[in-house]
Order: C-alpha cells, then sequence, then structure tokens
C-alpha cells in the first residue's frame, strides 16, 4: 500500500496537524510515513499546504508531482492541485467560498461542508477532524484505533481531553461527506 | 523496540544533540533550521544533561561560543542556514587553524545573499572548498533523512574528536522541514570532566596543573612553521580521506547510467531510478554521504560499467565538477539542477535524464 496525500487549504484550517495526525496514524500501523509542508510566507497567514505518504516500503522522494488524493480548502489550492490527482484518484474538498467547482470527470469527487458541521458540533476547532472524517469514509487506510492513537502522539497530554470531541468530529465527517463525481 | 517518533529534521537534530552527551548549543535563528533551538528550548536539556543552550546574538558570536567552548575539550555545536553559515565562516577557518572538534550545522536555503527561505543545495562549494579562508577542510556529512539528521550529530562529534577538525552536517531545507519517523537510541551521558582531561589533555586549555599549559591558536608568524603546520593538516586531510568515506548506492550492480546526488536529491533521485528501471533503463544512484571525504575511489570504480552519469543538485552545477575531475573525460558526465528554491519532481528528472542520453 501507498498513498500520496496533498493536503491543501489556508494557513488556522488545521491543515499541517491533519496531515500531521494522519502520519502518526500511519506510524501507528507500522507504515513508513512522510509529511512535507510548505514553510514559506503561507505560515504567515495565506495558502498553505502539506504532503502525507503512506507506505508499506520505504519512502523514496517525498516531492511529489501527481497524488493519489487531494483534500482541499480553498479556491487557490483547487485550482494548483485539480490537475494533480492521478487519473481513478480521490478530490475532496469544501464547497465553502469555492465559486469554481471542480471539473475532472476522470477522478472521484466528494464534498464536505465541514465549516457548516463544525457549527453543528458548535467547534470550529473540530474543522479538520470533519475533513479528515470525511477523507476516511472515502479511504479507510488508517483505522479508527490507530487514528486515536495517532491523536494521543500529536497532541500534548494537557489536551488528550479533547480526543472524545475529536472523534466525535472524525465521525461526524465520515456521515456528512457527499459524493459528486463516482467513477 | 525503541520508540519511533515523528518529527522534523530540526528537531532530529536537536534531539541528537541532547542524546549524544553535546555540552553546548549556541545558535541563532533563522528559517529553515529554527525548530532546532526551538526544540532544544522546549526539551530544556540543562534540568536534565546540564547541556548548554544559549541564544547568541548573532551568528558571529554563536561560532565564537563554540570556538570557546571546543578549547576547553567540550563537544559544543552550533547550527544556521545559509546566510547564517556565511557569518560563520571567520570563525569555522579559526576553529580549523587550531585544529579544534566542534559540530556546524547547515541547513541549507537559496542564495545568494539573503535569497529564499525554500531548500538549496548552493552551499556545497561553500562547505566543501572553503567557506573561510585559507587551506582548510571541514568533514562534511549530508543527512538525507530525518534519522539521518539525528545519528549524524553523533557521528559528526566522533569525528571531530578523532580528527580534532570541524565537521559539517550539510543538511537542507527539505530535510530540515520533512516529517518522517525516528528512532532514539539511549542517550550517552555527557562526559564527565575526568573523561574529557583523560580524552583531551594533550591540547584543550582546561588547567595545567602538573604540567605545561596548553596554547590554542591558529597564529604562527614564523613561515616554516606555519608550512609545517599547513603540511600537518593536509596529512590529517588524507587520512580522513582514506579511512572516513561513507556513501549508499540504490540498483548500481548493472547500471549502465548513474545518477550521483546527495540530500534531499539523493532521495527523489531514487525514485528516477525506480521510473527508468520501469521503461528499460538501467539507472542506478550513488549517493555520497560525506561530501568532504568525497568518494573518489568508489566513484571511480564504477566508471568502467557506466555509459553516463548525471550529477543532481539544487544549484547551478557545483558536486558535479568534483564528479568531472574522477571521471576525467572517459565518459559523459551531466548535470540537472534547480535553483532559487524550486525542487523538481521525479518525472522532470527523469525527462532531463531521458534528454542527455539520446
Amino acid at each position: 500500500m501507498k498513498e500520496e496525500i496533498i493536503i491543501a487549504g489556508f494557513g488556522g484550517q488545521g491543515v499541517l496537524s491533519m496531515g500531521k495526525i494522519l502520519a502518526y496514524s500511519g506510524i501507528m500501523q507500522d507504515q513508513e510515513v512522510a509529511w512535507m509542508p510548505s514553510y514559506g510566507p503561507e505560515m504567515r497567514g495565506g495558502t498553505c499546504n502539506v504532503s502525507v505518504i503512506l507506505s508499506d516500503k520505504k519512502i523514496s522522494s517525498p516531492i511529489l508531482s501527481k497524488f493519489d488524493t487531494a483534500i482541499i480548502l480553498n479556491q487557490q489550492s483547487l485550482d494548483k492541485f485539480e490537475d494533480r490527482v492521478k487519473p481513478g484518484g480521490l478530490l475532496i474538498y469544501d464547497p465553502n467560498g469555492i465559486t469554481r467547482h471542480p471539473k475532472r470527470t476522470d477522478i472521484t469527487v466528494c464534498k464536505i461542508a465541514a465549516v457548516d458541521e463544525a457549527a453543528k458540533l458548535g467547534n470550529a476547532k473540530a474543522y479538520n477532524m470533519i475533513v479528515l472524517g470525511a477523507y476516511l469514509a472515502k479511504k479507510p487506510i488508517v483505522s479508527m484505533d490507530n487514528v486515536v492513537a495517532g491523536l494521543k502522539k500529536s497532541l500534548p497530554p494537557r489536551h488528550h481531553k479533547l480526543i472524545p470531541m475529536n472523534e466525535q468530529a472524525i465521525e461526524a465527517g465520515k456521515v456528512a461527506v457527499e459524493v459528486i463525481n463516482a467513477l | 523496540m525503541a520508540e519511533k517518533i515523528l518529527m522534523k529534521g530540526n528537531e532530529a537534530i536537536a534531539y541528537g544533540a541532547i542524546d549524544c552527551g553535546c555540552d553546548g548549543y549556541f545558535g541563532y535563528p533563522i528559517t529553515p533550521q529554527s525548530e532546532v533551538m526551538e526544540t532544544l528550548m522546549k526539551v530544556q536539556p540543562w534540568e536534565t544533561t546540564g547541556m548548554v543552550v544559549l541564544q547568541a546574538e548573532s551568528e558571529t558570536s554563536s561560532i565564537n561560543m563554540v570556538y570557546g567552548g571546543a578549547c576547553c575539550g567540550k563537544k559544543v555545536m552550533t547550527s544556521s542556514s545559509s546566510p547564517g553559515i556565511s557569518l560563520m565562516c571567520e570563525g569555522i577557518s579559526y576553529i580549523a587553524g587550531a585544529e579544534l572538534p566542534c559540530v556546524v550545522v547547515n541547513v541549507m536555503r537559496g542564495g545568494p545573499g539573503l535569497g529564499t527561505i525554500q531548500p538549496s543545495q548552493g552551499d556545497y562549494f561553500q562547505t566543501i572548498k572553503g567557506g573561510g579562508h585559507g587551506d582548510y577542510k571541514c568533514i562534511v556529512l549530508a543527512p538525507a533523512s530525518a534519522q539521518d539528521m539525528y545519528d549524524f550529530v553523533d557521528l559528526a562529534f566522533e569525528l571531530a574528536f578523532k580528527y580534532r577538525n570541524p565537521a559539517m552536517i550539510l543538511g537542507d531545507g527539505v530535510i530540515g522541514q520533512m516529517m518522517e519517523k525516528v528512532e532514539l537510541r539511549e542517550p550517552k551521558p555527557r562526559r564527565t570532566e575526568a573523561e574529557i582531561r583523560a580524552l583531551c589533555d594533550s591540547w584543550a586549555t582546561i588547567g595545567c596543573e602538573g604540567r605545561h599549559g596548553n596554547t590554542i591558536t591558529s597564529l604562527s608568524l614564523d613561515p616554516v612553521t606555519q608550512e609545517n603546520f599547513n603540511i600537518h593538516l593536509q596529512k590529517k586531510y588524507d587520512t580522513i580521506q582514506e579511512n572516513e568515506v561513507r556513501y549508499a548506492t540504490y540498483r548500481t550492480e548493472d547500471a549502465e547510467h548513474l545518477i550521483v546526488a546527495f540530500g534531499c536529491m539523493s532521495r527523489i533521485g531514487e525514485a528516477v531510478v525506480d521510473l527508468a528501471r520501469e521503461q528499460g533503463i538501467k539507472l542506478g544512484l550513488f549517493r555520497p554521504i560525506t561530501l568532504f571525504p568525497f568518494p573518489k575511489k568508489e566513484i571511480d570504480a564504477l566508471v568502467p560499467q557506466l555509459k553516463s552519469i548525471i550529477s543532481l543538485e539544487l544549484n547551478a552545477g557545483q558536486m558535479v565538477e568534483d564528479i568531472r575531475l574522477i571521471v576525467n573525460g572517459r565518459i559523459p558526465v551531466n548535470f540537472y539542477g534547480r535553483q532559487g528554491g524550486m525542487i523538481p519532481d521525479p518525472e522532470e528528472i527523469l525527462e532531463a535524464f531521458l534528454k542527455t542520453i539520446k
């Protein structure tokens, strides 16, 4: 198994931490992982992305031109990465603020209204875990047990009390994800 | 099995320093390596091992703090990125001239000048050919993973003390910023004063009770003395060249073409090898792990089986010159690189490589 993912959006949406939790979940099931962020002016507020690779084998290049999955959280990222999803791959996006929607018909396209779901949960900070849930519903590459173990590793102990809320958000994302284009 | 932790290459440098019994880290923040000191400040090793962590007022200051600590036989280090390393070059030359052990980490970014904060390998010449003035060399290790960043701090200190010579870890923004899993070792304790005396008493300025005092200097006004010292240094570098070459290969057994690449480019190069092999092209990869000493004999030994070599670098073509010196015209030595913080992906490199062998 090898899954190459790009997660892209605005700084502050939890893009990097979502990638980190996913990577840690991979480690928990004894996979090789790489997490490569954009670290430029993006982190000072602007677009932000991270590529995450989970693989059963040693990972060579952390630099990728095409992705199995793109998780897209703003228009700029959709414009940049839609064409870089491998044919047959998966694109998940949050329609909030999107005016030009995905056009590809050779990939699976899914929508997750994560801003709305986070409002329903009454917790804006759960946003990225809702998106992660949507992804895991479509590609269950890591088990929920390993995601929880990954959360424990990623979060400092003082925040471990928030893990049940994060699990709830992931479950909400799994339910709320909508398929727009099925293959 | 030891716990595997997801961390950035820069964090791995910090943990590698603490776990190898480093006595002191002196640094000044600069992207893309600021996480080294940030991690040290978070972990607070002064509370556990007694390691000193100090933010200096500039890179010039941090390298001179390293100079002072090294005079006392301590395991001391600094880290920076390209523009900061330029500021340190005077100090590095002095440390080499005074024959002192220390570790300097460079997480390279694009230049010249302030350049960009994105990854680069544009400091190969600076690191390998000098940087500072005078005929000196640093031992140079090129990490290609977060695990290497962790492991190489210990290795760099071992080599630095073995040869009383500055050792550099030449990373780049990709290796510094990327998170991978790192397996931590059993930590080594810091050396005791008695251990330092046993190991460094012949040269360190650690108090001279019962013996003649040691003098540490890089100055000698008598040209005969200075030339003899220069000859001594060159002999030391020859010994290092003979004994400390490290490298890795990937699918070279039957290779007809060879990528030579270090650091992050060796990782991308491995993917290029696999792509080329899918097309039936016998491509292999040679990764110098030590850039000084450069694996001259080892590359030379591969030349008879090869039709061409391509050097992949994040610069305008620097290491390629050293490869050409080894190959000496026997086969074409080509180059592909990107600059300014741009990083080529495997497909782009494959296309460039295929053009060179048409």
